[in-house]
């Protein structure tokens, strides 16, 4: 009778574990579709779907991705890129939530690039996410661009070879911050900053610091505040702010902490006496339109949105992107946009070398490295981390709220060469800081 | 706890084990993270039938993931069941000092206790810019007795890895809830004076369960931060917890092997949920967890449990 009880046992554990193995499988299957003529390249395009990242980055970088694959496949983008698709294979994306903690997105990368095939993947908004998939798709041989992540450690830390960034870092935002601040006020004596307390917060802080240190080495420091993130009450931190003399205030928040911090700030008065700096304030710009003193001194973490230069491709890509989703297009979407048509570029180039021929993922890592292409906003160069991080041209301008036809401005637009506001080849961001930012070429 | 379970459950996992090489590759890291919830949730079971359920057990899981990548970084040490060894014993370390005071509290006052402590380190390594703040720092790839598997090696390495500590921990629990000491949880739970009056100090035996369960708990984390290559505050947070105690629920506290299998469940349940419903995922977790306490609210272990007694009492009869 024991042996009984136990085979049953050992039979129902087994049947169970082939349940669980059977599923997924099934799951996969039902979403192959049908091959046609030029096999699809399978795109995995990871970004914010749920939670507070969704609104500002996630979402706009998703129509961002939809828009350019469609136009792609259609072949209907502008010059360089009216050929279809990637190589003239069509892009089927795949697209994943990236909310949940690190631990997931590695098995969710994992099941992309394992389980769906995926050829590439265009993905992660979260520093950390790209920090934790990196040398995941170093060990499964994956080609992948990290298209909104800001850490400058990304390549920093150790050489990648799969893993690209079009998306120039965040060292860049606030090194052409403390220029813009600098050309406005060239005899700052002190300033303040309020900064996010997690990784983003803390290194857009650092960078700001080192880079006024090495512009403006008089200049002090009055207030550091480190609220917690998501806090959304800031009532303390600004009394604190209103102590000091600080005629700048930087700050490197994002979402409803931006959009509280402005509406909060204003009731109190702080714009009328520190000029505020919002290094990520393009996403929040046209959502709280008058509200926002004029003045505000604005980033868009490159020359995106308002910013941008009025070229064909930028025209045409405000042009679809409006007419579909009804909202301009803020930077998310061009960083998307710019991380698609890299791939595109490097993947045409690869091609071209193999006589138009489907060229293998080895084969575009090698024409992507030290790639030059045009986005929408500017021209990218993959000049430094081997050739895998994306260097570009940087845009800040003042925020004016153009009564007479009730729109948001951006004023005093100065743009800075990429070689101005990013560190040369050979040095990490934070030794090129502290140095003094040795090599800058600003005209 | 006879020797032909022990026997039976060895060749179930040698048989996995041997599996390996025939499944895909997703699937088998899917399980060795399962396995690492599964270690945590093994812990949770020994506190759950004393009637306690911590909210903070992430505070023991994180301590052994960043043991692991700290001693990588700093100290360069890489051998794989070192660095287990290691956060095993620095979880059961902050437990047996936490304990002092959480073995005090009971109910909600334990479980909201051992919430505020997991946010501490929380808070702790958010602040903490050497350490990576909230973008956390990548774990070097172990040895294993000085051989270095790369590629699809390492994950098998892991997986097999794993499948041992899921053994140890199925071994040692089962064997630890058979215990005195083990079976006096339901009397803790029912009548702590009674269990006074036997002699023996409900303190101290709650201070023991805690540092056991913290023990594994630290394993899993010593396993998922070996198995991520990566550890990151999140680790530390709330929903970390609150994760393993949904895996518990679902799992149950009636049998070890159900809480491997329910962690397995729910890391399948949540990957097929984010293919099929990119923006409302959650929504699937979440009524995989209503539907279990609404129809197996003992959990998916009471099931086994209860046919097992059965097919029991026909045999004695």
């Amino acid at each position: 009778m024991q042996g009984t009880s136990i085979r049953a046992c050992l039979a129902r554990k087994v049947s169970a574990a082939l349940l669980f193995t059977a599923l997924p499988i099934a799951a996969v299957a039902q979403t192959t579709p049908a091959a046609p003529a030029v096999p699809p390249v399978k795109l995995g395009i990871v970004t914010f779907l749920t939670g507070p990242a969704a609104g500002p980055f996630g979402i706009p970088g998703r129509n961002s991705a939809e828009i350019m694959i469609e136009m792609l496949n259609a072949g209907k983008v502008p010059a360089p890129y009216a050929t279809p698709g990637l190589a003239g294979a069509p892009i089927l994306p795949k697209f994943v939530d990236e909310a949940g903690s690190s631990a997931n997105q590695v098995t969710e990368f994992r099941n992309l690039v394992q389980r769906d095939g995926m050829n590439a993947v265009v993905g992660y908004i979260s520093s950390g996410n790209c920090l934790a998939v990196a040398p995941v798709a170093e060990e499964l041989k994956a080609l992948t661009v990290f298209w909104d992540c800001g850490t400058p450690r990304i390549f920093e830390e150790k050489p990648l070879k799969y893993v690209f960034r079009a998306t120039p870092h965040a060292t860049m935002d606030n090194v052409a911050a403390a220029r813009y601040v600098l050309k406005k006020f060239p005899d700052l004596a002190s300033f303040s900053g309020i900064n996010q307390n997690y990784a983003w917060g803390q290194d857009s802080w650092r960078d700001f610091v080192a880079a006024m240190k090495a512009l403006a080495p008089k200049a002090t420091v009055d207030k550091e505040l480190l609220p917690k993130l998501f806090a959304g009450e800031f009532g303390a931190e600004i009394s604190a702010l209103l102590t000091t003399n600080s005629k700048v205030v930087h700050s490197s928040f994002w979402n409803g902490d931006l959009e509280s911090f402005i509406v909060q700030n204003g009731a109190r008065g702080l714009p009328a006496r520190s000029t505020m700096v919002y290094t990520a304030g393009e996403t929040a710009m046209f959502r709280l339109g008058a509200k926002i003193p004029d003045g505000t001194i604005i980033g868009a973490r490159g020359p995106h949105g308002v910013m941008a230069p009025d070229t064909p491709l930028n025209k045409w890509f405000r042009g679809v992107y409006e007419d579909r989703f009804a909202t301009s297009p803020t930077y998310p979407a061009y960083h998307m946009a710019q991380s698609i048509l890299g791939l595109k570029s490097a993947w045409d180039k690869a091609a071209a070398a193999k006589g138009g021929q489907q060229p293998s993922i080895d084969e575009v890592v090698k024409a992507f490295e030290g790639l030059e292409f045009e986005g929408p906003s500017a021209k990218i160069r993959m000049a430094i981390g081997n050739g895998h991080q994306g260097i570009a041209d940087i845009a800040y301008g003042s925020f004016r709220f153009n009564k007479a036809e009730g729109k948001a401005e951006i004023v005093d637009i100065v743009r800075y060469p990429a070689e101005c506001v990013n560190p040369p080849a050979n040095m990490t961001s934070t030794a090129w800081l502290e140095a003094g930012m040795p090599g800058a070429k600003c005209n | 706890m006879t020797g032909l379970r022990i026997l039976l459950g060895a060749v179930i996992l040698g048989g996995l084990g041997a599996a390996a090489p025939f499944t895909p590759l997703w699937l088998i890291s899917l399980v060795t993270l399962a396995m690492s919830t599964g270690l945590v949730v093994c812990g949770l079971i020994i506190l759950w039938r004393g009637g306690l359920v911590p909210f903070g057990q992430a505070l023991f899981f994180a301590t052994g993931a960043y043991t692991v990548a700290l001693s990588g970084r700093w100290f360069g040490l890489t051998d794989a069941f070192l660095l287990i060894g290691l956060a095993v014993i620095m979880a059961a370390l902050v437990a047996f000092v936490v304990g002092f005071l959480l073995a005090q509290y009971r109910e909600i006052f334990f479980a909201m206790l051992s919430l505020a402590l997991s946010m501490i380190l929380y808070g702790v390594l958010v602040k903490s810019e050497t350490l990576g703040s909230t973008d956390g720092i990548n774990v070097t790839q172990a040895s294993f007795f000085g051989l270095k598997p790369r590629g699809p090696g390492y994950t098998f390495a892991l997986f097999w890895l794993a499948l041992g500590m899921v053994f140890t921990a199925w071994v040692g629990v089962s064997a630890y809830l058979g215990s005195v000491a083990g079976q006096l949880a339901g009397a803790i739970r029912d009548n702590e004076i009674r269990v006074e009056y036997l002699g023996i100090s409900v303190t101290r035996l709650v201070h023991l369960k805690l540092t056991i369960s913290a023990a594994l708990a630290g394993a899993g984390g010593a396993l998922a931060a070996l198995s991520i290559s990566h550890v990151d505050p999140q680790m530390a947070y709330w929903t970390t917890s609150g994760g393993f105690v949904f895996v518990t629920i679902l799992a149950g506290a009636a049998s070890v092997p159900a809480a491997f299998l329910g962690a397995l469940l729910f890391e399948i349940v949540r990957t097929i949920a984010v293919a099929l419903l990119p923006g409302g995922w959650q929504l699937i977790l979440g009524s995989v967890l209503l539907l279990t306490i609404l129809f197996v609210p003992e959990g998916l272990g009471s099931l086994m449990i209860r046919k097992r007694a059965a097919v029991t009492e026909k045999g004695a009869a």
